[in-house]
């Protein structure tokens, strides 16, 4: 009762801002409608405009050219390889992103800070030096070129070189979420379920995922939308073979190099709606996590 | 359960966290471990515990060596200075964790458990408070639910690491008293750090004053108030007048000062530092007095039956540094002498322990 009440107290002292409740910090009503007023212009005319304006062309044509765009064979294909691409890269990084956000949040070792370093390479690095860099290591000339031709495996120019590129691109996004929480939280939790008997299994299930579960989803999810999303390196080793390595943006790009407006666009919108779930997904994520956050700090 | 540590040495890199420790806790006991932060006792707790190993030595619990079992093998409860509780689970999955992660052959029925769980919840009386999430509770509650959660697994030994030190004098008061209540009615052999001189001294059987990674006294807390064994010990417990100086005959020499000394075991000329408590030692008004330390009168502070004087010493021969005194005195006494502010007198001991100077 006193904690739904404190709740509700709390909302109402939040409605108001720090800024806005005290008389030194609290501007005039023309800065406010000013600061207010440019960033929705932005925000109409760079954001939400081109948003509106891909399923504007997308739908041009009518519904039938729209479901004809996605159902060509070569736009199933493309889509098809965005998914599979997406369903190796992200697992694979949560899974490595658990383990570098446990070893640098749990131990003390050489080489820590180079390795918080190394994850964030992928984030300034851009995505098309990445790609070059694996067309280095696996192309045909490269350093495992000849090896690799000997066993008749493809990377460079097939499905493997695209997954691979988009485990670069989409590598940091769940170890940088869960490292500052894990940091934050400190071992002791841990330390009391081992002293109560629980194995190493059964700590991490009952203890360490329950409490970062929310920041592993938020990482899970921009991970997604980034190695659906990606361009650039991927761009660099798939080779455009339509039907065969193209991904949903490489093929809306081919098909707006080729002046199909209506088709492009329909498999943009694809992308832009998925954009919009994520987005979706994302901010209800937060919320849980804000509210556990609000549970936690209570009392 | 009995606990022996045997020579036990842990380093952190140059620094040397204990330095060849020995102690035999007898079982049934509430053992402080005492001392200044940073003098090993936490470090000391957690090697018992099996969270540290040690670099050297070796820990004996009920005779048998438990130096390379497993923190979950060695029957020890564990409670976290700050509680450590899961916070994702509510008060009851939290008691009840020692018991469902165990194998499944030894684990309880859900029946069990919840029979369990409840009267653990009934020992720290917070039987209403069973599905509440730990950031719902004050930090005292906290505290107790930490302690039934540790108990849940029946442990052997009861280890706390300093269990009020993040709580209020209030609660800190309160808490302390239960604790000793709750162990007169279980008897399970505890260990808990503490900083807190007051607290060790209330509460436990048995105190190890430690320093510097070292083992300075083991007593009864009657014993480390009134027989400290060691310049340390001294210094740390209660309050103390120190006086530092050479051995004169029959006197340590302060300054210009003699103070008359009534034991000696060190010779002539010897560098030593002079412990008097505050109740034993004495101030003498009379002017024609040559022996004793002069001093000055700086406060008196009377409350009830007895006053404390504050006295400051300041001198040429102390370079310009003031020595503070504390003198207790009953408030007959007071009144007899008259002190005035300002006033010099001299202080003498009636019971002075004499430690060779380290500094």
């Amino acid at each position: 009762m006193s904690g739904a009440t404190s709740q509700l107290a709390a909302h109402l002292s939040s409605s108001l801002t720090r800024f806005e409740g005290r008389l030194a910090t609290r501007d005039s009503g023309l800065v406010k409608t000013a600061v207010l007023a440019v960033s929705l212009a932005f925000f109409a005319v760079f954001i939400f405009l081109p948003l509106v304006l891909v399923f504007a062309e997308a739908f041009r044509k009518g519904w039938d050219t729209y479901i004809a765009a996605l159902a060509d064979p070569d736009a199933v294909s493309a889509i098809r390889l965005t998914l599979l691409a997406a369903a190796i890269a992200v697992p694979l990084n949560l899974v490595f992103g658990i383990s570098a956000a446990w070893a640098i949040a749990r131990f003390e070792f050489r080489g820590r800070q180079f390795l918080i370093t190394l994850i964030d390479l992928p984030f300034s690095v851009s995505p098309v030096v990445a790609g070059l860099v694996y067309v280095l290591i696996f192309g045909a000339h490269g350093w495992f070129g000849s090896w690799l031709q000997a066993y008749d495996i493809d990377i460079i120019f097939a499905v493997p070189g695209i997954v691979l590129a988009t485990i670069f691109v989409t590598f940091p996004f769940v170890a940088r979420e869960l490292i500052p929480l894990m940091q934050s939280q400190g071992r002791e939790e841990e330390e009391a379920a081992i002293i109560l008997g629980a194995s190493g299994w059964q700590t991490f299930w009952r203890v360490t995922l329950p409490n970062v579960k929310w920041a592993l989803l938020y990482g899970v999810i921009l991970c997604n939308a980034r190695a659906m999303g990606e361009f650039g390196a991927v761009s660099v080793v798939s080779g455009h073979i339509r039907g065969e390595t193209n991904t949903m943006p490489l093929h809306v790009e081919i098909l707006y190099n080729e002046y199909q407006f209506a088709a492009a666009f329909a498999v943009a919108s694809l992308l832009a709606l998925l954009a919009l779930v994520t987005l979706a997904l994302k901010a209800y994520v937060e919320w849980q996590a804000a509210r556990n956050v609000a549970k936690d700090s209570e009392g | 359960m009995s606990i022996a540590i045997e020579h036990v040495v842990k380093s952190f890199g140059t620094f040397r966290a204990l330095d060849d420790v020995s102690l035999a806790l007898p079982r049934g006991e509430l053992v402080a471990l005492l001392g200044p932060s940073g003098c090993g006792k936490t470090t000391l707790l957690r090697i018992v515990a099996g969270l540290e190993s040690a670099d050297a030595g070796r820990i004996l619990i009920d005779g048998q060596d438990a130096t390379g079992k497993h923190v979950r093998e060695r029957q020890v409860g564990f409670v976290f200075q700050h509680y450590a509780l899961f916070r994702h689970m509510s008060v009851f999955e939290n008691i009840a964790f020692g018991l469902r992660v165990k194998p499944r052959r030894e684990r309880p029925t859900e029946a069990e458990i919840h029979r369990r769980v409840h009267k653990l919840l009934d020992l720290v009386q917070l039987g209403w408070l069973k599905d509440r999430s730990p950031a719902q509770l004050s930090g005292g509650q906290r505290q107790r639910i930490a302690l039934a959660r540790a108990l849940a697994v029946e442990p052997q030994v009861l280890l706390l690491d300093e269990p009020f030190g993040a709580l209020d004098a209030k609660v800190r008061k309160e808490l302390r008293r239960w604790l000793r209540r709750l162990h007169d009615e279980l008897h399970i052999s505890s260990v808990f750090v503490t900083h807190d001189q007051e607290e060790a001294l209330e509460v436990a059987d048995r105190i190890v004053l430690m320093n510097k990674g070292r083992i300075e006294q083991v007593g009864t807390p009657h014993q480390i108030y009134q027989e400290p064994a060691t310049s340390f010990a001294y210094s740390f417990i209660g309050n103390v007048n120190t006086f530092r100086g050479k051995i004169e005959g029959a006197f340590l020499r302060v300054g210009d000062d003699l103070l008359p000394h009534f034991q000696c075991n060190f010779a002539e000329g010897e560098p030593v530092v002079g412990y008097a408590r505050p109740h034993d030692t004495e101030i003498v008004a009379d002017t024609q007095e040559t022996a004793g330390v002069a001093a000055r009168i700086n406060r008196v502070l009377t409350s009830g039956g007895t006053s404390r004087v504050e006295l400051v010493a300041n001198g040429p021969e102390r370079g310009g540094a003031k020595d503070y005194f504390e003198v207790e005195i009953g408030s007959e006494d007071l009144s007899r002498l008259a002190l005035a502010n300002g006033q010099r007198v001299r202080l003498k001991s009636r019971r002075l322990s004499l430690f060779r100077d380290q500094a």
